[in-house]
């Protein structure tokens, strides 16, 4: 009997000393704000476009957090929401379309300097402060920093933004992935057909 | 010297040399070229600034382009001749890239700047002079790694104080087909040695490995009896190391000559250690010594289309094509076709670089590049074009073959599915693109270009994920500074909210206190209704008191004017018009004056014996006073605001401000005489 009791007081014993350890851990130890919502911010691709109909990464992030779907970030693309099932344990989802599509190449804004009017207007709608200006004074894109977001060219009253494809240089040019035979039989059937052309 | 313990490194693989071709004669000097494209960007960095314009004359060796930046190069015109261009044009590169260009039409002179030629930049006790000079000079003169990389000679040389203790010179050669090196060291062994002891002097290094393979036996003798003739055998060792492809890898010859392995996120300098190529070491001597600009290069030229393949003397810039027609090129030969049975018409295959590394060019319009070591025109027999890759049969051979220990099967399994995070913890990133896996791939697989692909997609990835940093902390930033401005609009609205209650309170106050002093005055009215004299005296209050309503009436209004205006001038997106108020608040000022000039003159022409009257306007006055400071106090913080901003209103509210005092002084003034009265 003694020795069923000596467990009991034994076990509770301990029981009362790690929960104490725990319940101090937890209030030293405490992690302020949610540590997934970073870990999400980072895998996104920060252009703030609002794509995802959220005011910028974070806010998307924090909604990530909080159960809302993963397949909304048309700039990440596929790879970001792979990123993103394989952080938060989930079945990857296609691009949902409704968010736009999944750029072939990264896009630069260039304002036609010439036409711009200075209404400040862009620098006003550019998520990351990446125009410069002043009003009644011509604006301009920083190019290294723009993350082709598209929130500029709507607002500009005169039309004057574009959005170009980031020109190839020799600094950032890489060699392409080698074709597969298939898919050089293709290529050589319609370089064919282009030499077929031009001879008639 | 202490005599060398070779070591070796894994893999490496033995490709016929086919060398002996092109070296039966001696180097061969190239006609000038009638027009040369001289590219400004031919050396790792930033690419140099065109300092010359279309039209200008230029001697040979004069400086058509300086270098930008710390890690840049100079150009220098190669023959003397007319600028006619400077544009972009396709440079000899695998993206196929256009690059600025300077096009030079010789005149067929090749005269040497004046200060080469006379030789005036000759120096002689260089070994004497300051290590700066000395760098200096090499940068001035453009010199450029003339192994492949293309890297500014001046910037590797900069490393005096990194305690290099060995500088390993490249003489390996190890590439099939090029022989440009050993032909240099056979004809100019002696320019390469005093290139290594300037070498020495500028890294401050003990000693200097030669490292040269054993398939050049003419150029290991003339190096010793070049090294004998000077007595420099004491620091400078020829080491002959066994031919084996690639050892002339900067890595590998430094693990076959000191056992030493580079750190593969280090350089060289880390482990004490610096390396140049022979060719680059002849060209700081001409560089040093005479002042000569990197203008030539010793280029190989062979392979079976070529009729006499050879080592040419060729002058940066100058056209491929050139160079094909001086040496004999025979283009059916040359032909390729990209596939079996495919109708696309057959192009010549024109190689830059060696066989195992080089690529092939789009056309033979391009020019030679300082890093241009070799042009190989191969026949269809001696160099398949092996563009039909066959599937993986994991026989290992590759593996075997990696003479950086990789395992390029797994890396080749990554980089095709796109898996770049497994490639790059299997060191992609140390892999030297040597080809030795590709060489050995039974199934013809093309596993370098599989890893240059994959490499720079990482890098893109890299600069994505940087870029991706940098507009995160922007865009905070940016939310920061939003949520600050909307903060400190929503202090300022709550400020002035405030101040209007206040103002409206004390308005209140005001008409309460007027409709008692009404009620009052009707009082005394209805006590003295007999005697008209009584009559005349009573209605002159009434009108002193009408004549005060309408000024704190038109007073309020004046203020409330000033308030829309100022609110205006703070909401800079309001569309409201400015100057409409401004003139409301003008002529309610002249209002407010006006009425209180006659209020002033009625309350003079007031009889002062109404003593409970007088009492009555005095605390009036008083109060007046009071409002006048309080709005005096406001309308001086807002020109403080307005200085402080730099507003342009700050002219009209200094003179508001100084209409307000006047006013006050006025007040006082009124109140001195009241009281003068009274007493």
């Amino acid at each position: 009997m003694s020795s069923i009791l000596i467990a009991v007081v034994l076990l509770a014993t301990l029981a009362i000393i790690f929960g104490a350890i725990l319940g101090f851990a937890a209030v030293r130890f405490k992690v302020e704000g949610n540590p997934i919502v970073d870990q999400i911010d980072d895998l996104l691709p920060q252009t703030q476009c609002g794509q995802c109909s959220y005011p910028g990464c974070k806010p998307y992030a924090e909604a990530i957090a909080a159960g809302e779907k993963i397949n909304k970030c048309p700039p990440g693309g596929e790879s970001t929401i792979i990123a993103l099932a394989d952080l938060l344990g989930v079945e990857p989802e296609p691009l949902d379309a409704e968010h736009g599509a999944e750029k072939d190449v990264p896009m630069v804004a260039i304002i036609r300097e010439d036409e711009c009017i200075g209404c400040t207007k862009c620098i006003q709608a550019c998520p990351i402060d990446a125009i410069m200006g002043a009003a009644k004074q011509m604006h301009t894109v920083i190019t290294d920093e723009c993350t082709g977001c598209d929130l500029c060219v709507e607002p500009c009253p005169v039309d004057c933004i574009d959005m170009v494809p980031i020109e190839t240089t020799l600094q950032n040019w890489h060699w392409d992935k080698p074709k597969n035979l298939i898919e050089m039989i293709n290529i050589a059937d319609t370089a064919d057909q282009n030499v077929y052309k031009e001879v008639h | 010297m202490q005599p060398i313990s070779l070591h070796t490194f894994e893999g490496g693989i033995h490709p016929p040399e086919n060398k002996h071709q092109s070296t039966q004669t001696p180097i061969a000097s190239l006609p000038i070229p009638p027009q040369l494209i001289v590219p400004v960007g031919q050396h790792i960095g930033a690419p140099a600034e065109v300092i010359i314009k279309v039209g200008d004359k230029v001697a040979k060796g004069q400086l058509i382009a300086k270098p930008k930046g710390f890690i840049s190069a100079a150009v220098h015109a190669p023959t003397s001749g007319t600028i006619t261009a400077i544009e972009l044009r396709e440079l000899p590169h695998s993206s196929r890239l256009e690059g600025l260009c300077v096009i030079i039409d010789s005149d067929g002179e090749d005269r040497w700047l004046d200060e080469i030629a006379n030789g005036s930049h000759n120096i002689e006790n260089y070994l004497e002079t300051e290590n700066t000079w000395l760098i200096q000079r090499i940068r001035d003169c453009g010199i450029t790694g003339l192994g492949g990389a293309g890297f500014p000679t001046s910037v590797k040389m900069s490393v005096e104080n990194r305690g290099i203790e060995t500088l390993v010179i490249n003489a390996a050669e190890c590439e099939p087909y090029i022989t440009a090196d050993d032909s240099l060291m056979r004809e100019r062994a002696l320019d390469v040695i005093y290139g290594i002891q300037i070498m020495l002097k500028l890294t401050a290094a003990k000693d200097c490995l030669i490292g040269i393979e054993d398939n050049k036996p003419e150029a290991i003798s003339a190096l010793k009896a070049a090294l004998k003739s000077i007595h420099a055998e004491q620091r400078i060792a020829v080491v002959t190391i066994p031919t084996k492809y690639p050892s002339g890898g900067e890595r590998q010859l430094i693990k076959i000559l000191t056992g030493k392995e580079v750190p593969s996120d280090g350089i060289p300098a880390d482990i004490g250690i610096v390396c140049q190529n022979v060719g680059t070491c002849a060209a700081v001597y001409q560089a040093i010594a005479f002042g000569k600009p990197l203008v030539s290069r010793i280029t190989t030229i062979t392979g079976e289309s070529i009729n006499n393949p050879q080592n040419v003397e060729v002058l940066i810039g100058t056209p491929i094509k050139h160079l094909l027609e001086f040496a004999g090129f025979k283009q059916e030969k040359s032909l390729f076709q990209k596939l079996i049975n495919s109708k696309v018409p057959a192009k010549p295959r024109i190689i830059m670089g060696g066989p195992m590394m080089g690529f092939t060019l789009s056309s033979d319009e391009l020019p030679i590049l300082k890093s241009s070591n070799c042009i190989l025109a191969p026949s269809q027999k001696e160099l398949p074009a092996n563009d039909v890759a066959s599937a993986c049969i994991r026989c290992g051979l590759c593996t075997e073959a990696c003479p950086v220990e990789l395992l390029p099967q797994q890396l080749y399994w990554f980089s095709k599915a796109g898996e770049f995070d497994k490639a790059e913890q299997h060191n992609i990133a140390d892999c030297i693109e040597c080809g030795a896996c590709s060489y050995v791939c039974p199934s013809q697989i093309p596993l370098v270009q599989y890893y240059r692909y994959a490499k720079g997609e990482i890098k893109e990835e890299r600069v994505a994920q940087e870029k991706s940093n940098r507009s995160k902390i922007r865009y905070e930033a940016r939310q920061d500074r939003l949520d600050r401005e909307a903060a400190e609009k929503e202090a300022k609205r709550q400020a002035r909210a405030a101040a209007a209650e206040k103002a409206q309170a004390a308005k209140k106050a005001q008409a309460a206190k007027a409709a008692l002093a009404e009620a009052s005055s009707s009082v005394i009215d209805s006590s003295k209704v007999d005697g008209t004299a009584v009559e005349v005296k009573q209605a002159e209050p009434v009108n002193l008191e009408d004549l005060q309503q309408k000024l704190d009436a038109a007073q309020a209004g004046l203020k409330k004017s000033m308030d829309k205006i100022a609110e205006i001038k703070a909401d800079e997106s309001s569309t409201q018009d400015l100057a409409v108020f401004e003139k409301a608040v003008a002529n309610r000022r002249d209002k407010v004056k006006a009425l209180a000039l006659q209020l002033a003159e009625a309350k003079k022409s007031a009889p002062p014996a109404q003593q409970d009257m007088s009492a009555d306007g005095r605390a009036s006055l008083e109060k007046k006073i009071r409002a006048q400071q309080d709005r005096l106090a406001k309308t001086q913080e807002r020109v403080d605001l307005a200085k402080e901003q730099g507003l342009e209103s700050l002219p009209a509210l200094q003179k508001g401000l100084d209409k307000q005092m006047q006013k006050l002084k006025e007040l006082k003034d009124e109140l001195a005489q009241f009281e003068q009265a009274a007493l």
